[in-house]
């Protein structure tokens, strides 16, 4: 793996430079225990525990609620539903249609309907099942299927057309049509929803929330208890994963507690356990896709009609930009002259579906690989070929589908270089062999590009803020609007200041996010926190080492370019001294020490009325091979070999980025093979715990698994040191497991057909799959026979 | 008779009265104590990030011997006479990290950092109890841990590495951590592991002890003949052995037990030995503990063994647990049946011997009368030219509850089916045996005509049900083509059988 530094080599190092492998910086509290997240804050004088009180049905009017037994269960200190909110009954980020108690309709089974605050937990719990509540169903619909054909929309159907599809279909020589479809995925961040309300003096709040943007927490408590953002401060060190479940959903469990302690004027804290978590909260949107594409003999595509048909859920919450995201990768790394993108974004019975990793990008690329692995099979043509004959151009064919021109464009050279690295052509060729000895078990291979578009296609969050404090002793306090959730985004920030400050990492006090430090922080998501935060942090580190260096040359009387900051140490023309000391003499000399910085993402213009513009800055690129054995008599798979080839642009840590790649990458190939979200026909989720939902575990990691991060591959665009964004784009690597377990199936026929796969590829699924093959392949005996 | 739990917490003896028995040893930790560095990530047993490890007197209480085991789910009560050790206690006086510890800081093994003192204590057993483990042991010892940040390669390194640090940390007063592989190896005690075992020999008693609290009540007996006279005179009672799925009751369904008996302290039980004709496994022994005496014998279970749940639950939970609870998918049964294993029922003071196959009534319900339960496991020993196998089909290799589980024993005379037993778990409301595809099965050439009669039949046997593991379709398409891999396994297919095979 190449993981090495790039720490230069002459002069002394900081600890902790960019581009070194510094450790988390929570590292030894994350082993020993004493890291703490919101559950492990000691607890105020008086805290009550709060539960949820959940509906039982999909889609139902509520006629009565009868909550005199929860009122009177032991412990019960208060009880609360929609009619006892003094401010707005609602959470939804986006738009207001995500009630936090339903008061007269419940729309899906799991959804908030009161909640109670009890002395203990399991008081607090058990009174919750206490409730009498009398329902009225109403009809209910728990697929997009059935949305599409109802024309249940939560937002409008969205269209970015390219060229003339339709025409440049009829002329297709080769045309293909179907349907695929793929499952959504729960975020299972391994410490659950929790929020703490704590009373303060004159009404005032602070709210220890688990959330990625505590400044949306902040107003949807502010708006539930009829306060304004100044009476709310919430504050957040670490999450324990969140990986887009505690993007928008957070503000909601934070509401119930502030709403409970607004009430009794005493803290409470409301943690989910895992069931209702996964009942209640919100997961990656699940798709039907239709495809109709047409292509010449070389695989090459003519023109292609994708039609994207996502179950969003109840509620809008963040729907209208992931399928907006869906959107802008449904080309993923191919150039596509003729196409009409179609998203509907259909209105279910069912948890509104939310922020994961990827934000609707990821299934935006499943469509197009496999409608690229669709043409590859039935021109039985390596589909290896296929996608590089597709690829984006360098100098031309290089303009997607919503107008931006791709300027950063190394997808042909990286997958060439993986191609090579990896051996595939010999792999491809011995597993053909092999697969022809064995009748049971057959093997698969697939490579698959990753072309990822940075930045927030809502063009106003591309900001951030950003806090620096420096102290008398030289040691700094560092404050920015991003989160940690294990990202090691608060190390790399760290690094960036330590960099520029050129002291040691430890003197750097790494603080809690906090909406009264940085206001007006956007949600720490769409890869972007190093990118936003670290500039941010750079321009307030710069700003007061610019004081420093005026004050130096001042009270050295040299020339302000004769300042210098290295390794801890200041140099001042001829004198030589410690950091600290510099410091000190500025204070004396009454120098601000304190400054903010703000960046914003330079180039970005995007109009969302037509789709297009420029809505990313970069994109980041990658490319994975997969090899996988099937059983054909059971659809056991297991992933034998991966390699991955990712671009992190000039890492800022090596060893961060590293495990951002192949932890995606691992949580990528859950979501395409073990992670099964499984409802009844009653709208209930029946996979809501890990005793039934089935995350990746140690074994589930390829025995053979190569990473290697792209050799000096600065970020053409001048981020934060010329680094990528690498939080989201490894996942998709994970397609190429997909298709490598398609490739197998379609073995057992000789690679004649091409197998109907649907994802997650849980043997079950591989088994219809290759029922399915099995039965066409017979068929296919009686017609020439 | 005592009141009083005892328990070994970083080298101080702990004494509980009148706590409620069925408050979990993770919630003493959180609520009662402030250490907050064991994480609840599930409550179920599922996610390990609950982990701690707790040591006992070995058999010949000359040393500890540790097992990580899920606190989650663990009854406070059931820590008596034993030594629990959380993630806090691993660091030294001086705050340095324990090498378990340093690996993974310097592997960098943990992002969020939630799952982490969770698989630090997976990994602490491990250090204590194997020396140079393979990625293999790794993967099986961390089974029961979930991370959903790292995809596992940078923990998978620190288990390699954490070996490394041992001579540097070791510092004068030894802390009683610092001395790696005690139990595993012939090296000398440490004295500080000597004071736990001085310790725990202090705490070991042979009385009862009755914990009560309010209403509920709690009994652990450490004579066979108490216990039975205490289902007998309870025969209401809950009777607790690994608590890996009564723990669930509380915590899950909020269901209260008014008195708990507890089968873990009863000596007689705890006991197993082999005759000429079979293995004799007390109802207490573990999981951990009973399965390599079954492999011994059967070596074609290891791996059914080894995707048993996860490490940890497999030290909590019995054999005798797993068979008495009477889950239609519990993974021992189908083959246990297919072998003719039976098992001893108690009543006081009178024995029956039964049939595991004539055990299972309905749908949790079997043929146990109150104030009966299950004291012994007879496994009869592999009978000459038997072939066993048993095959689990669920979504995640490990630490996955089946979807379907078939088990198979034969023994062909003339190439002629002379005995045959089929057994499946997950198709039916119990644990049942195939009677309709034995016979077709029965006197018959072992061929593939006949198997395929046998795969047929196997719809007459069961009517599976659909449901999140898996739909009623696939068990039935399944259950036929784990019969078809079995003919394959056993009448000289040369070919693969088995995925797993090429990913460890």
């Amino acid at each position: 793996m190449s993981t090495t530094t790039r720490a230069s080599q002459d002069r002394p190092r900081i600890v902790g430079a960019v581009g070194t492998s510094v450790t988390h910086d929570s590292a030894s509290l994350h082993v020993n225990g004493g890291a703490q997240y919101t559950d492990d804050i000691t607890e105020p004088r008086g805290l009550l525990h709060a539960a949820l009180g959940i509906s039982t049905h999909a889609h139902a009017l509520i006629k009565k609620i009868d909550l005199s037994a929860v009122t009177a269960a032991e412990g019960v200190v208060a009880v609360m539903d929609a009619s006892g909110i003094p401010g707005k009954n609602d959470f939804g980020a986006v738009v207001a249609d995500d009630p936090i108690f339903s008061a007269s309709v419940v729309q899906y089974v799991g959804q908030p309907i009161f909640a109670v605050a009890a002395d203990t937990v399991d008081a607090a719990r058990r009174a919750a099942l206490l409730a009498k509540i009398e329902y009225e169903d109403l009809d209910a619909i728990l697929d997009a299927d059935k949305a599409v054909k109802e024309g249940s929309f939560i937002l409008p159907t969205e269209t970015i057309k390219t060229g003339d599809s339709r025409s440049a279909l009829r002329k297709s020589k080769h045309r293909l049509s179907g349907r695929v479809l793929l499952g959504g995925q729960d975020q299972f961040y391994l410490e659950g929803q929790i929020a703490i309300a704590v009373p303060r003096e004159d009404g005032d709040f602070l709210i220890y929330s688990s959330t990625q943007h505590p400044g949306e927490v902040q107003h949807a408590v502010a708006h539930a208890i009829g306060k304004l953002s100044k009476d709310v401060v919430v504050e957040c060190r670490r999450m324990g994963g969140a990986f887009g479940g505690k993007e928008s959903q957070p503000a909601l469990f934070a509401c119930v507690a502030a709403l409970l302690a607004n009430k009794t004027g005493r803290a409470v804290k409301l943690r989910l356990d895992r069931d209702t978590d996964m009942i209640v909260t919100g997961k990656r949107h699940d798709f039907i896709i239709d495809y109709d594409v047409g292509f010449d003999k070389t695989g090459r595509i003519n023109a292609v009609e994708l039609t994207y048909a996502s179950r969003c859920g109840m509620s809008a919450d963040l729907s209208g930009a992931i399928n907006d995201r869906t959107m802008f990768h449904s080309d993923n790394a191919y150039f596509l002259e003729n196409a009409t993108i179609v998203s509907h974004r259909c209105k279910t019975h069912t948890v509104s579906n939310t922020a994961f990793r990827g934000f609707g990008g990821p299934q935006g690329m499943f469509g197009i690989e496999y409608v690229v692995d669709e043409i590859a099979r039935h021109l039985k043509i390596d589909p290896l070929d296929v996608r590089k004959r597709n690829f984006y151009g360098i100098d031309d064919r290089n303009v997607t589908p919503y107008k931006q021109k791709i300027e950063d464009n190394i997808i042909l050279e990286l997958t060439e270089q993986l191609e090579e690295s990896s051996d595939y052509r010999a792999r491809r060729a011995e597993i053909r062999a092999w697969n022809n000895n064995s009748k049971i078990l057959k093997r698969g291979i697939a490579l698959t590009p990753v072309k990822f578009g940075i930045s927030f296609t809502a063009t106003h969050l591309n900001q951030a803020g950003a806090l620096l404090h420096i102290y008398t002793d030289g040691t700094v306090h560092l404050n920015h609007g991003g989160t940690e959730m294990g990202q090691g985004l608060f190390t790399k920030v760290a690094q960036v200041v330590a960099e520029e400050l050129q002291i040691d990492i430890d003197r750097i006090k790494i603080t809690a996010s906090d909406t009264s430090k940085v206001p007006n922080a956007s949600a720490t998501a769409a890869s972007s926190g190093s990118d936003l935060n670290g500039k941010a942090a750079q321009n307030a580190a710069i700003a007061i080492k610019e004081r420093l260096v005026a004050f130096a040359a001042e009270h050295f009387g040299t020339a302000p370019d004769a300042v210098v900051f290295e390794n801890n140490r200041v140099k001042v023309g001829k004198q030589d001294l410690a950091f600290a000391e510099l410091v000190r003499l500025a204070y004396m000399a009454r120098t601000s020490l304190s400054a903010t910085g703000f960046y914003k993402t330079p180039k970005i213009t995007y109009d969302r009325s037509t789709f297009s513009g420029r809505p990313f800055y970069y994109y980041a690129y990658g490319a994975a091979v997969s090899e996988v054995i099937i059983d054909t008599l059971t659809g056991e798979n297991r992933v034998i070999r991966a390699d991955l080839l990712h671009d992190c642009g000039k890492s800022i840590n090596p060893a961060i980025d590293l495990g951002q790649i192949e932890g995606a990458f691992i949580q990528g190939v859950g979501w395409l093979t073990s992670e099964e979200l499984w409802w009844n026909e009653k709208g209930e989720l029946k996979t809501h715990a890990p005793s039934t939902y089935k995350i990746p575990t140690c074994s589930d990691l390829p025995v053979d698994f190569r990473v290697t991060m792209l050799e000096s591959a600065a970020n053409r665009e001048a981020t934060i040191h010329r680094s990528k964004a690498v939080g989201e784009p490894p996942l998709m690597l994970a397609l190429s497991v997909f298709h490598a377990v398609k490739d197998a199936i379609a073995s057992i026929d000789g690679y004649e057909q091409s197998p109907c796969l649907n994802a997650p590829t849980t043997p079950e699924c591989i088994l219809h799959s290759i029922d399915e093959l099995q039965s066409r392949m017979t068929s296919e005996e009686r017609k020439t026979g | 008779m005592t009141d009083t739990i005892r328990f070994v917490l970083d080298g101080n003896v702990v004494t509980l009265r009148d706590v409620d028995p069925t408050r979990t040893v993770l919630q003493y930790l959180r609520e009662d104590r402030q250490r907050t560095g064991t994480k609840e990530g599930c409550a179920e047993g599922d996610c390990g990030a609950c982990t701690v490890v707790v040591a006992e007197l070995s058999a010949d209480r000359n040393r500890l011997q540790y097992r990580a085991i899920n606190s989650c789910i663990q009854f406070l009560p059931t820590l008596d006479g034993k030594e629990l050790i959380t993630v806090e206690s691993l660091a030294a006086d001086d705050a340095q990290l324990h090498p378990v510890q340093q690996a993974m800081v310097d592997c960098h093994g943990a992002q969020c950092g939630f799952c982490t003192p969770g698989f630090v204590m997976s990994l602490f057993a491990v250090y204590k109890t194997q020396e140079n483990p393979s990625r293999k042991d790794i993967d099986d010892a961390l089974a029961g841990n979930l991370c959903r940040c790292t995809g596992y390669r940078p923990i998978i390194d620190a288990a390699k590495k954490m070996y490394e640090y041992g001579s540097e940390i070791s510092s004068e007063d030894q802390h009683w951590m610092n001395c790696s592989f005690s139990s595993a190896t012939e090296n000398a005690i440490e004295p500080s592991e000597m004071m736990t075992v001085e310790l725990l020999r202090s705490l070991a008693h042979s009385q009862t002890l009755h914990v009560q609290h309010g209403n509920k009540q709690y009994f652990a007996p450490t004579s066979l003949a108490e216990f039975a006279q205490l289902v007998e005179k309870h025969p209401d009672a809950c009777i607790l052995a690994g608590g890996t799925d009564v723990g669930l009751w509380v915590t899950k369904q909020f269901r209260d037990l008014h008195t708990v008996l507890y089968i873990g302290n009863v000596r007689e039980l705890h006991s197993a030995s082999v005759n000429r004709k079979h293995l004799d496994i007390g109802a207490a022994v573990t999981l951990t503990d009973a399965m390599p005496l079954i492999i011994e014998h059967y070596p074609d279970l290891e791996e059914l063994f080894l995707r048993f749940a996860s490490p940890p639950i497999r030290n909590a939970g019995t054999l005798g647990g797993n068979i008495a609870n009477a889950s239609p998918i519990g993974d021992t049964m189908p083959v246990l049946i297919a072998i003719g294993t039976t098992i001893i029922l108690r009543k006081g003071s009178k024995t029956r011997e039964i049939a595991l196959d004539d055990f299972y009534l309905d749908y949790q319900k079997t043929a146990s009368k109150p104030g009966e339960f299950v004291e012994r496991i007879r496994i009869p020993l592999p009978g000459k030219n038997q072939c066993v196998r048993t095959y689990k089909l669920s979504k995640r290799f490990d630490q996955d509850i089946s979807a379907v589980c078939g088990a198979y024993a034969l023994r062909l005379k003339d190439r002629r089916v002379d005995h045959v037993r089929v057994a499946y778990g997950g198709v039916a409301a119990i644990p049942k045996r195939a009677q309709e595809c034995e016979k077709a099965l029965l006197g018959k050439e072992w061929t593939e005509e006949t198997v395929r009669a046998g795969m047929a039949a196997l719809d007459t046997d069961y009517s599976p049900i659909g449901d999140m593991r898996a739909s009623k379709e696939y068990r039935q398409l399944t259950t036929r083509n784990l019969l078809y891999r079995f003919w394959l396994e056993s009448s000289g297919y040369e070919g693969e059988t088995n995925v797993y095979n090429y990913s460890r």
